[in-house]
């Protein structure tokens, strides 16, 4: 009986790793398809059959440099993210410390109105923003994303921290307190200290929503200030098919955020479900 | 939620006049972020709203004029607008019951124990991370190429001929890309929902003699709902507003077949640079989008406890 048990098990334990990897590999797939593709040379790419193996070779990634300058816009992409990022932190950490340790009558309403301006679709101030940046010279300049990421993305950022804040407990602060520690120790020595990790993966999460964000990119960039994002819809030009240069310039765009999304998945719920689901 | 159940100190515990004290403090450290979202969702929409009342075309600025609610009445009597009304419909709702059908089923998969669980995990969440241009891309050329596609080579290759998806399909090619894309949040969303399901219920109700089943309809589904509610509601908000996926694949065509309400706005306010038009398409997305935000608000306004 417990044999049979146990053999029942194992073969069900099996069977849910096929079906595991089966789903993973084809979810995965494109990703995949495209990696290898960004090695292959243009002919190699659109060749019938399929290749799987073939000589791989890099000038795809030296070509999307030499002729399109890829390093400017990997630039603008590494700046406007990270800009809008640091912009947000400087804006929410306080806003959220305040709000979580220091709780008033408003504080619930304040946090549900911030995330109430993330409910207004972005196509619906297109025309204003639109004619605000031509306005004031912020079209197609890397300033003016960072302002407009900055402020999409902070009621996420206010949020998370907010709830990472909150998850402090109460006691060491107060214990140290009593030791006579002044509010700047407190928070250099105690409270930073803890919520690091906390601000790191809201941070992570905030460069990941910038990094991929394609509405006012696309709209609002032309040549300068052009992120990734931008970069990668030239290629959908009809004229001439270029699969490898594309997927090479792909996968160097996508390569470092599915790396931070691999290492901030847990966290990215939290984020993303404004704490709604934990 | 169970795993929240920590003593909360409420700050009448604290000594009065600290209390007092440190809460004098708080406004400028709140200040810059509420005026900065207050000005952000202010100044536009209140720009869009004066917009929509005009004739205001960026190719003839001095044409400019008060025409009440000419713009609602021309759009409103557009047939294209209803058409993109009727597209976004049919492209949130697939794509949600797609999502949330396969999510649902996928996070019940990976919350079952097997070798390398962790790295298949991985693997399939990993669509949500690629930049919507890039999967929009890959997925046109390199999969659903009507000639050197591998799905074309593939079901060729079985004598079965070619799709050409963006002519025949074009919309349902824009639902499985998108689809693609979002799977990996439902299924991560609902996953950790699953795991904070208590297995010893489950256990005991399998001990019972409980079919799979009716686990799953009567102690999983329930246990689920909330989450799938936050996620239909969240990715509604998204959905309502795909563009990037339409941007670089069909750019709204064959005819007006993809064009849904955000690249309706798209094409009347940056190709025709009517500013009264689209604004007042926007407003219309507006009050859409509110519509769906209200429910999202209160599930999560459920949820805190401040």
């Amino acid at each position: 009986m417990g044999t049979l048990e146990m053999t029942r098990k194992n073969s069900r334990k099996w069977l849910w790793a096929v079906l595991g990897w089966l789903v993973a590999c084809l979810l995965f797939f494109p990703i995949f398809w495209m990696f290898l593709t960004s090695f292959k040379t243009e002919v190699a790419a659109v060749a019938t059959p399929p290749q799987l193996f073939f000589q791989p070779t890099l000038e795809n990634y030296v070509e999307i440099q030499a002729r399109a300058d890829y390093l400017n816009y990997a630039f603008n992409s590494v700046a406007i993210s990270v800009g809008s990022t640091i912009l947000a932190l400087l804006l929410a950490v306080p806003a959220a410390y305040a709000m979580s340790f220091f709780p008033t009558k408003r504080t619930k309403g304040t946090l549900m109105w911030m995330l109430s301006t993330k409910m207004l679709p972005s196509v619906g101030v297109l025309v204003p923003v639109y004619i605000l940046c031509r306005e004031t010279g912020l079209l197609d300049s890397r300033i003016g994303l960072i302002i407009i990421y900055t402020l999409i993305n902070l009621p996420i950022v206010v949020w998370m921290i907010y709830s990472f804040f909150k998850e402090v407990p109460k006691e060491i602060l107060e214990a140290d307190r009593m030791d006579g520690a002044s509010t700047q120790q407190e928070l250099r020595h105690v409270l930073l200290p803890l919520a690091l990790p906390g601000i790191a993966s809201t941070a992570l999460l905030s460069i990941i929503l910038s990094w991929n964000e394609a509405f006012w990119s696309l709209n609002l960039t032309t040549a300068d200030a052009a992120p990734l994002t931008a970069f990668i819809a030239s290629f959908s030009s009809p004229q001439g098919l270029f699969w490898a240069k594309l997927s090479a310039a792909s996968t160097l765009a996508i390569a470092p955020i599915l790396i931070f999304g691999w290492f901030s998945q847990r966290q990215l719920v939290r984020g993303l479900t404004f704490g709604a689901v934990k | 939620m169970s795993s929240s159940l920590t003593v909360e100190r409420h700050p009448e515990t604290r000594p009065p006049e600290q209390r007092t004290h440190r809460q004098v403090s708080t406004l400028p450290l709140v200040a810059p972020s509420v005026i900065a979202l207050l000005l952000w969702m202010i100044v536009p929409l209140v720009m869009t709203i004066w917009f929509s009342f005009q004739r205001y075309n960026l190719l003839n600025p001095e044409a400019r004029e008060f025409i009440g609610f000419g713009n609602f009445t021309f759009i409103l009597s557009d047939p294209g607008f209803w058409i993109s009304i009727g597209i976004t419909i049919l492209l949130v709702v697939s794509v949600l019951v797609i999502t949330i059908g396969l999510g649902t089923l996928l996070a019940i998969l990976f919350d079952q124990e097997f070798p390398g669980q962790g790295i298949a995990r991985v693997l399939a969440i990993s669509p949500f991370f690629v930049m919507p241009t890039v999967s929009a891309l890959i997925w046109k050329n390199m999969l659903m190429h009507p000639v050197n596609g591998l799905f074309a080579q593939i079901t060729r290759g079985l004598g079965l001929g070619a799709i050409d998806w963006f002519a025949n399909f074009p919309l349902l090619a824009i639902i499985i890309i998108v689809s693609w894309e979002w799977l990996p949040f439902a299924l991560l969303i609902l996953l950790t929902a699953i795991q904070s399901l208590d297995h010893e219920q489950l256990e005991a109700a399998h001990m019972d003699g409980a079919k799979p089943l009716a686990l799953f309809r009567f102690v999983m589904l329930p246990h689920l709902s909330r989450a799938i509610a936050v996620v239909a509601m969240i990715e509604t908000i998204f959905f309502l507003t795909i563009f990037a996926e339409i941007f670089v694949t069909t750019g709204g065509g064959p005819g007006l077949a993809t064009t849904n309400l955000a690249y309706y706005i798209f094409l009347k306010a940056l190709l025709e640079f009517d500013v009264g038009g689209a604004s007042a398409g926007g407003l219309i997305a507006v009050i859409l989008a509110n519509i769906v935000a209200i429910f999202l608000m209160r599930s999560v306004a459920r949820n805190l406890d401040t």
